[in-house]
């Protein structure tokens, strides 16, 4: 009997302290992990649509709650004013859902650029919605306000050859992400402010 | 029969050196040694678990119950793999992408719980830290080698642990022998090696 109270006690206080120095370990390194993932996984895309701009976006970055979701917003300051918010939002693509990064200057809804950060389209074709600049350049300019669309369907953009429903993907992506800025545009402008240098 | 704290150490590096004298924990040897940088990150790792978990196994060895010293070891084990899972998440990423799932399968890996049950369980925990830090090394250098010989004709390159640099070794005519960077490859090479460390044994 004795026996089988020091097993129970020395394996809890061994799971214990096990639990304990894991919980430690991992609250240090949580802010770390994530700045991490965002650097490698997201971040790519951020930079690539705020380059030139004078601050790190990826340390630059709030929160905005809508409803039951949070949205993560990245900062680009040029020229010392805090004018330009990054964004994800996800369109349908041919092989699932394509996640977009959306640049948009704040002061003049214009499109500063898009990049694509997670995608399970076809290597080759889909696939170069992401790798290929032409396509991502024509976004640069459009007003976010209006809905973007490929040509086919009546719209301004280019789709990539053998790929129209990646590209027309990546579009609704972009138009599905007006809804939700223009929602959220008074607390963008707001949190966006305190990032000016 | 007592052998010095040095020669615990240098045991692991050509006598007991884990793939290839031990032959144990292959798992990790055939499935991330593709890059230099891959096998040399994931044989770090694994001697960092094991010369802490060899510590903690020796210092509570009159503690743990010998019913239940195995659960004792996995829960000792567990916890550092996960220490060193997070840890590489938040220093060194684009390795923990690289290595995958087996960063947590380092708990399952039997040179540790083998080095536990044989070793740290029944010496104090000086010389089982140089147990661990010797087959620790020894698994690394191991590891590092056998990518070597992989990466090198694979894919004509070496690339350098804890960097991003990528030494390119042939011009630009190399023909790369993917077959090498494979899984059947792993074998081949593997028993290769295996071969010519025991015709130099003899």
């Amino acid at each position: 009997m004795r026996d089988i109270i020091r097993m129970i006690v020395v394996l809890a206080v061994m799971a214990a302290c096990g639990g304990a120095l894991l919980a430690g370990v991992k609250s240090g390194t949580a802010a770390k992990i994530e700045y991490q993932q965002l650097k490698f996984v997201k971040g790519p895309a951020i930079i690539e649509i705020l380059e030139g701009c004078s601050n790190d976006p990826l340390v630059d970055r709030f929160k905005v709650k809508d409803g039951e979701v949070e949205r993560g917003f990245y900062v680009g300051v040029f020229d010392g004013k805090a004018n330009t918010v990054v964004f994800e939002s996800f369109g349908k693509g041919f092989g699932g859902d394509i996640g977009v990064m959306v640049g948009v200057n704040i002061e003049t809804d214009e499109l500063l650029g898009m990049g694509v950060t997670t995608h399970a389209e076809t290597p080759g074709l889909g696939s170069r919605a992401k790798d290929d600049p032409s396509f991502r350049a024509q976004f640069k300019g459009l007003s976010i306000t209006e809905p973007v669309k490929v040509k086919p369907d009546g719209g301004q953009i280019d789709a990539v050859s053998g790929a129209t429903i990646t590209s027309r993907g990546v579009c609704q992506g972009v138009t599905d992400s007006s809804a939700f800025y223009s929602r959220l545009k008074p607390q963008i402008l707001e949190q966006a402010r305190a990032f000016a240098k | 029969m007592a052998k010095t704290i040095v020669q615990e150490f240098t045991k692991g590096l050509w006598e007991e050196i884990p793939p290839f004298r031990l032959v144990l924990g292959l798992c990790p040897v055939l499935a991330v040694t593709k890059t230099v940088a891959n096998g040399v990150g994931m044989g770090v790792a694994a001697t960092f678990v094991l010369v802490c978990s060899n510590i903690l196994v020796s210092a509570l060895r009159n503690i743990i119950p010998s019913q239940v010293r195995v659960p004792c070891f996995i829960i000792i084990i567990a916890t550092f793999v996960v220490v060193v899972e997070l840890v590489m998440q938040a220093v060194a990423y684009p390795l923990f992408l690289q290595l995958g799932i087996f960063i947590p399968l380092i708990v399952v890996n039997c040179i540790i719980l083998g080095r536990a049950e044989a070793f740290a369980s029944k010496n104090p925990p000086v010389a089982s830290i140089a147990d661990g830090l010797g087959i620790g090394v020894g698994f690394t250098i191991a590891l590092g080698a056998l990518a070597g010989i992989r990466e090198a004709f694979g894919a004509g390159t070496i690339s350098v642990p804890f960097s991003d640099t990528v030494i390119q070794l042939f011009g630009p005519s190399f023909q790369p022998f993917t077959f090498m960077v494979e899984a059947p490859g792993a074998f081949v090479c593997l028993g290769l090696v295996l071969a010519i460390m025991n015709l130099i044994g003899k």
